[in-house]
């Protein structure tokens, strides 16, 4: 009987944080993980837009999802997610100028994150909206969690100091080409290894259990 | 003319779209196993942002004047439509080259690279001319950015790479090393402001 109930809701939110992360697992939505993650804070607001924009469109897909034709999906999709950024690039401008000062672009560029689409395209155009919501949610929360990852470890290298707040003192020589581009793809290639290599190191860990 | 020729080398090499900007990382990390697949797919690009490039400037100068808080939308509508067409252009006209790009030519449309030459157009001010250039030497250089990534991968594929740091790690950190090589450019001319 458990098979064949739909995942809760708490399920739809959790695996989109970690099993099925969309930056580290599945790899989308490269260019803001890159682009913005200069610091910590940068990375932060990022992921909030990002999260917003997901949830949002995923309402309004999931709603609207046994009247868009299966022709033009994608183009309403993609209004549908372009008026959300829009939204989102208002109230950044609004409330916090500094913030989308330093995201620039990026933040009209979310538009283009297929993260968002992905979602929308898996998920939302199928399922009813708790659900769609829930793992849009999710997804977002995930995406924030690997942004702030690789921001963080670009801002303490590069700046030698973590949301603002000077961690080495005045000794510390900070390493500039962390902050530079290719920091983001060293950083982001970093990490990906080192989870390489714990997920490894767990699966070697599991086939001894068994074989034991 | 000086200054187009520095508006194409900026944008070429000195501000690369993918090793400076990160820009449309999706065909950067997913399409270069192969470097032939990876130019005609950057030719495909190219060809969409310029006819992006086109359109942005027709819009700004009649329509989103009147309506600065649809310029995002128009642009994500022209883009998709320019897509389309580049799709059924190559599928009329060379099948084969249809099959390879499969599922990235339709994602051309959430490549943020094309968007990117819209909306700085839009930002910058470029008139008609400028704008074609913008989009040339973007296109162009993302095309060598493509380019030198899949022959790199290529050779990384033959050589002798530690089991852990294959797959999408490694590819991150050639990308990285890539992008080293590209500051080095940075002394060519200040920044295009």
């Amino acid at each position: 009987v458990s098979e064949a109930r739909p995942p809760s809701l708490y399920a739809e939110f959790a695996k989109g944080v970690w099993k099925e992360n969309p930056a580290f697992v599945q790899v989308l939505g490269m260019c803001p993980t890159l682009a913005v993650t200069t610091t910590a804070v940068n990375a932060l607001a990022m992921g909030g837009a990002t999260t917003f924009v997901l949830t949002g469109s995923a309402f309004f897909v999931s709603m609207f999802r046994r009247l868009i034709p299966h022709e033009v999906r994608i183009s309403t999709y993609i209004i549908i997610i372009a008026s959300f950024v829009t939204i989102a690039d208002s109230l950044l401008e609004a409330f916090t100028p500094h913030v989308h000062k330093e995201l620039g672009p990026f933040i009209a560029l979310i538009v283009a994150n297929c993260v968002v689409l992905g979602r929308q395209e898996s998920f939302a155009a199928k399922r009813p909206i708790l659900p769609s919501v829930a793992d849009a949610f999710g997804t977002g929360v995930g995406f924030t969690i690997a942004l702030s990852c690789v921001g963080g470890l670009r801002e303490i290298f590069g700046l030698g100091s973590y949301f603002g707040v000077d961690l080495f003192g005045e000794r510390f020589e900070p390493w500039v080409v962390m902050i530079l581009p290719p920091g983001g793809f060293l950083a982001f290639g970093l990490l990906m290894i080192l989870l390489a290599t714990a997920k490894r190191r767990k699966s070697a860990r599991l086939a001894e259990g068994v074989a034991a | 003319v000086t200054d187009l020729l520095w508006l194409f080398v900026s944008w070429t090499v000195v501000n690369n779209f993918s090793l400076c900007y990160y820009m449309g990382m999706c065909p950067f990390i997913g399409a270069t196993k192969r470097a032939g697949v990876a130019v005609r797919l950057g030719l495909a690009t190219l060809f969409v942002m310029i006819i992006t490039s086109i359109a942005a400037t027709v819009l700004n100068a009649y329509v989103l004047e009147h309506a600065p808080y649809l310029r995002l939308i128009s642009f994500i509508v022209v883009i998709a439509s320019s897509v389309q067409f580049t799709e059924l252009a190559i599928k009329k006209l060379s099948p084969p080259l249809f099959r390879a790009l499969g599922i990235f030519l339709p994602l051309i449309t959430s490549n943020c690279a094309v968007l990117f030459i819209a909306l700085t157009q839009t930002n910058r001010q470029y008139g008609f001319i400028e704008g074609l250039v913008f989009a040339l030497g973007g296109g162009g250089g993302f095309m060598l950015a493509l380019f030198l990534m899949a022959c790199l991968r290529e050779e990384s594929e033959l050589s002798d790479v530690p089991q852990v740091v294959r797959g999408a790690g490694l590819t991150m950190v050639i990308a990285g090393i890539l992008a080293m090589g590209f500051m080095g450019f940075a002394g060519l001319l200040s920044t295009p402001d």
